[in-house]
């Protein structure tokens, strides 16, 4: 790499977004493993890293919910039968131990995942109107949370021009 | 420092890091990791099995100013994917 091209590159290093914000709406272990990926490889490029966990994504934050993610067998055309079975007693359970299983063979399961992002500087925020809704207090989240906040907070960081907000 | 980056590309790693069989993100979570362990001008060699290792680390590389010496691969199946990376920082 020539002397030119390096300080170029660096230019650009400078104009990119270093704060990585992204919003987990869902528990489900598609809509999880994404953001998860996202927010760890972000931290290991240098990027500052905010979770905001919302609806349903709050109870990876809740103490009680944290190693419940599921895949659903309804409404879900990507699995391997007809749509109509996901709806049988236990097929939802049955779907999500065979996608367990097999990601458990590439990747850490969902709270080690949290751990580590934890560990590399990633914040977790839980979203106050959903905790509100769900009837949750701050003793109901799991340490690894770092600030409970709305949408004011929320937008103060997705309006800051060196940020990109990814919604999963 | 600078002078020693524009050096040869057949360095000699100061750490191996093995990643085969690691999918996405493990090979660039493993490499900033592995990466803050060797001293600023060291090079750092990864293993990857990964077929996006390669755009990935590039990309890495690039964003975290670390400077990546060249990529080779092999033709065994899975492809392995070899990485000399130096630390610029």
């Amino acid at each position: 790499m020539t002397l030119t091209t390096q300080q170029s590159k660096e230019a650009e290093i400078g104009k990119k977004a270093n704060h990585l914000v992204l919003v987990v709406t869902n528990d489900t272990i598609d809509k999880v493993y994404p953001p998860m990926i996202l927010a760890t490889t972000g931290a290991a490029s240098g990027m500052d890293v905010d979770i905001y966990f919302t609806f349903w994504g709050l109870k990876l934050l809740d103490k009680k919910g944290q190693t419940q993610t599921k895949i659903a067998s309804v409404g879900n055309p990507a699995l391997p039968m007809p749509n109509i079975m996901g709806m049988l007693p236990g097929m939802t359970a049955m779907a999500t131990k065979m996608m367990k299983g097999k990601i458990k063979k590439y990747w850490p399961t969902i709270p080690e995942m949290m751990q580590q992002a934890k560990d590399m500087g990633v914040r977790f925020h839980a979203c106050s109107p959903t905790m509100g809704l769900m009837g949750m207090t701050d003793k109901d989240l799991i340490p690894l949370t770092d600030s409970i906040c709305g949408a004011s907070t929320f937008l103060d960081w997705a309006t800051d021009p060196n940020s990109v907000t990814i919604f999963t | 420092m600078l002078g020693t980056s524009l050096a040869t590309t057949d360095a000699k790693p100061a750490m191996v890091l093995d990643t085969k069989g690691l999918l996405c993100p493990a090979p660039v979570v493993k490499t900033s990791q592995a990466v803050k362990q060797i001293q600023v001008g060291d090079v750092l060699q990864v293993l990857a099995t990964d077929p996006g290792s390669k755009p990935d680390l590039t990309s890495w590389s690039r964003m975290t100013g670390n400077e990546l010496l060249s990529v080779t691969e092999d033709g065994g199946s899975p492809k392995v994917y070899t990485f000399l990376i130096r630390r610029m920082k």
